[in-house]
C-alpha cells in the first residue's frame, strides 16, 4: 500500500494523545490510593489539554485523506458496519470527554459527588476520567479495526494490529507524560517513564511477532486465482495502459525493498531501546531534557513504523498491475 | 431477486479494448460522467476507467497461450466495499443487485478501495470521489430505449460477443446457461465475495510445434543467411 502520511500522522498522533490522557488519568487514580503523591489539579489539566491539542491535530491531519473534506460530516452515518465510522463519532466525544475532564480539574471541581467505601470519594474528574478512558480504548480499536477488518490485506488482517496500535498509542502517551512531568519539574517522571519503558517493551514483543508473522505469511491469492487460469506460468504483459492510474498509485508504494528494509530497521531502533535508554539515563543522572528527547525519538519512530505498516501490505489487486508493457 | 451480471468469454475475447473504449465514451458523456483524464497527450496519461483489459501470457515460450483479460467491478453478491463505506455512499442495488457509488454522498476517503480485492474502483482525481462499473445503470434502465439497446456499452460494442449481459440468478437467462454449460467461474472465490460477473473459461487448444518450425529454413532474400553461398543454383536463378 501507498504510505499517506495524512493516516500516519493521524494515528500516531491520536495514539500519542489518548495515551497521554490515560496516563494523566493513572496518575489521578495512583496518588487517590495514595501510591502516589497527589499533584496539583493544574497538572492534570494542563496534561489532558496537551492530549486534546494532539487529538485536534491528528483530526485536522485526517481531513488530508479525504477528496472531499467538506462533506466529512456525513462519515458518521453507517456506524452499524463500518469502523470508520465508529472512529468518526468516538473521536469527538473523546475530545468532549478530555476538554471536560481537563475543565473540571481547573475548575477544581474536585467536591466529591458520594462516596464508595470509606475513602474512594468520587468526584467529577473521577467519573469524566473513567468514561474518557473507555472512550479512548474504543478510539484505539476503532482506528485499529479499520485497517485490520480488511481481510484482504493479510499483513493487517491481525489481532497484532489491534494490539499493537494500542499498546504504542500507549507508550508513546506515557513517554510523553514523562516528557511533560521532566520538563516542568514534577517528580512523577520516574513513575510515567518506569510504565512508558513497560508499555515499550511489551509493545516491542508485540510488534516484533506482528513483523515475525508477516514475513511468514502465504498470500491467499495469486495471479492464477485472480484471473481464474490454472497453469503454473501466468506472466502479465500489459496492464491496459502505458501509463499510471489509481490502482497505480494508491497499493504500491515506489520503493525499493532495501528503502523499505532500511525504515523496518530505522523504527526497531529508534521506537524500542533508544527510548528506553535514554529514559534510563534520566533516572541515573536525573536529567530533565532526556525523557524530552526520549518521546521526541520515540515519536519520529512511530512514524517510521506506520509508514512500514502501510508500506508492508500488499494488496490482491496488485496481481493486476505487474507489468506495464 | 434479480442479479444483474456479465459473463465474459475468455474463449472469443481478442485484446482490442473497444468495451474499454466504449465504456469511457457512454459514461463520460452519460450519467455517471465525466470520466476525467489528466496529460492525455503528455508523458504521463492517467486518468478514470470503469472497465480495462489486460493481457496476460499463460506457458512458457514456445508452448504459450495469449489472454486478454477484461475487468470491470464484479458486482459481488456480498460486495466488501458496501459495508466499510462511512457515508453510505457505496450501496447496492436491492432491485437488480448493482453496486454503485452515490457521488454526492463519497467524500474520497478511498476505504472501499482498499477493501475491494480485484481493484474495481478508482478515484476520479478531477472530482474527487469514488468512481466505479455501473453496469450502465442509465441505459438498462432507460425504458425509452429498446430491447437491444438496454444493455451495458461494452456489451453492444465487443466486435466478438465476448459479454454476455443478464441475470445470474434466472435459470434460464443466457447467462446462466452459459454459467452453467460452459464451466463459468468466479474471481478470487477464496475471499468469498461471491462475484455476479463470471467468466468463461477458455477452451483446451493444444498446439503442437516442432523444432523445424521455429527455425526459417527457405531464405529466399537472405537476410539472416548464415550458411555460405558458394555459387549453386537458388531460388535467385531459378527462371520463371
Amino acid at each position: 500500500m501507498h504510505p499517506a502520511f495524512s493516516v500516519i500522522f493521524l494515528t500516531t498522533l491520536l495514539g500519542a494523545g489518548q495515551g497521554l490522557f490515560l496516563a494523566m488519568f493513572t496518575g489521578q487514580l495512583y496518588a487517590l490510593a495514595r501510591f502516589l503523591p497527589a499533584q496539583e489539579d493544574q497538572f492534570y489539566a494542563i496534561g489532558s489539554l496537551v492530549a486534546l491539542l494532539l487529538l485536534v491535530i491528528g483530526l485536522g491531519a485526517s481531513f488530508f485523506h479525504l477528496g472531499r473534506p467538506e462533506r466529512a460530516w456525513r462519515s458518521a452515518a453507517m456506524w452499524r458496519t463500518s469502523w470508520l465510522s465508529r472512529e468518526v463519532i468516538i473521536l469527538p466525544i473523546l475530545m468532549a470527554l478530555v476538554f471536560a475532564y481537563s475543565v473540571a480539574h481547573l475548575m477544581h471541581w474536585t467536591q466529591p459527588w458520594f462516596r464508595i467505601g470509606e475513602a474512594l470519594n468520587v468526584d467529577a474528574t473521577l467519573i469524566l476520567g473513567l468514561l474518557g478512558t473507555i472512550a479512548s480504548f474504543a478510539l484505539f480499536v476503532s482506528t485499529a479495526m479499520i485497517y485490520a477488518s480488511v481481510k484482504f490485506l493479510e499483513e493487517w488482517h491481525s489481532t497484532f494490529t489491534v494490539i499493537n496500535f494500542t499498546l504504542l498509542g500507549l507508550a508513546s502517551g506515557f513517554m510523553l507524560a514523562a516528557a511533560y512531568s521532566a520538563y516542568i519539574g514534577n517528580p512523577l517522571v520516574s513513575f510515567f517513564g518506569t510504565w512508558a519503558v513497560v508499555l515499550t517493551l511489551v509493545s516491542l514483543l508485540s510488534r516484533g511477532a506482528h513483523l515475525r508473522r508477516n514475513a511468514r505469511l502465504k498470500h491467499k491469492s495469486t495471479v492464477q486465482t485472480a484471473i481464474g487460469v490454472r497453469h503454473t506460468a501466468v506472466v502479465q504483459k500489459a496492464q491496459g495502459a502505458m501509463g499510471g492510474s489509481f490502482n497505480t498509485r494508491e497499493f504500491f508504494h515506489g520503493r525499493s525493498p532495501e528503502t523499505v528494509r532500511l525504515v523496518r530497521n530505522s523504527f526497531l531502533v529508534l521506537v524500542f531501546p533508544i527510548p528506553i535508554l535514554l529514559i534510563s539515563g534520566a533516572y541515573l543522572i536525573e536529567s530533565t531534557t532526556l525523557p524530552v528527547l526520549a518521546f521526541v525519538i520515540q515519536y519520529i519512530g512511530l512514524i517510521a513504523e506506520r509508514w512500514y505498516f502501510f508500506a508492508e501490505a500488499k494488496h490482491p489487486q496488485n496481481l493486476y498491475y505487474q507489468s506495464i508493457s | 431477486m434479480t442479479q444483474l451480471a456479465l459473463v465474459i468469454d475468455l474463449n472469443v475475447c481478442v485484446g482490442c479494448h473497444a468495451c474499454v473504449t466504449s465504456c469511457k465514451e457512454w459514461n463520460t458523456s452519460g450519467w455517471a460522467g465525466p470520466m476525467v483524464d489528466q496529460n492525455p497527450y503528455d508523458g504521463s496519461p492517467t486518468g478514470t476507467f470503469f472497465n480495462r483489459v489486460q493481457t496476460f501470457e499463460v506457458g512458457v515460450f514456445p508452448n504459450t497461450e495469449t489472454v486478454h483479460f477484461p475487468k470491470s467491478c464484479l458486482h459481488c453478491e456480498e460486495p466488501p466495499c458496501v459495508p466499510v463505506c462511512p457515508t453510505g455512499a457505496s450501496h447496492k442495488r436491492a432491485d437488480n443487485g448493482i453496486v454503485l457509488v452515490d457521488y454526492d454522498k463519497c467524500i474520497g476517503c478511498k476505504y472501499c478501495s482498499w477493501a475491494c480485492p480485484y481493484g474495481a474502483r478508482e478515484l476520479d482525481e478531477q472530482e474527487k470521489v469514488m468512481k466505479k462499473c455501473t453496469l450502465c445503470i442509465d441505459r438498462i434502465t432507460d425504458a425509452t430505449l429498446s430491447d437491444r439497446d438496454r444493455q451495458p456499452a461494452c456489451v453492444l460494442a465487443c466486435p466478438t460477443s465476448a459479454r454476455l449481459y443478464g441475470d445470474v440468478h434466472d435459470p434460464d437467462s443466457e447467462v446462466s446457461v452459459a454459467i452453467r454449460e460452459r464451466g463459468g467461474y468466479q474471481l478470487m472465490p477464496e475471499w468469498g465475495t461471491k462475484p455476479a460477473n463470471h467468466y468463461l473459461p477458455r477452451q483446451k487448444n493444444r498446439i503442437y510445434i516442432s523444432p523445424d518450425e521455429l527455425t526459417r529454413v527457405d531464405n529466399p532474400l537472405r537476410k539472416e543467411d548464415l550458411t555460405t553461398y558458394t555459387g549453386e543454383e537458388t531460388l535467385d536463378d531459378v527462371a520463371w
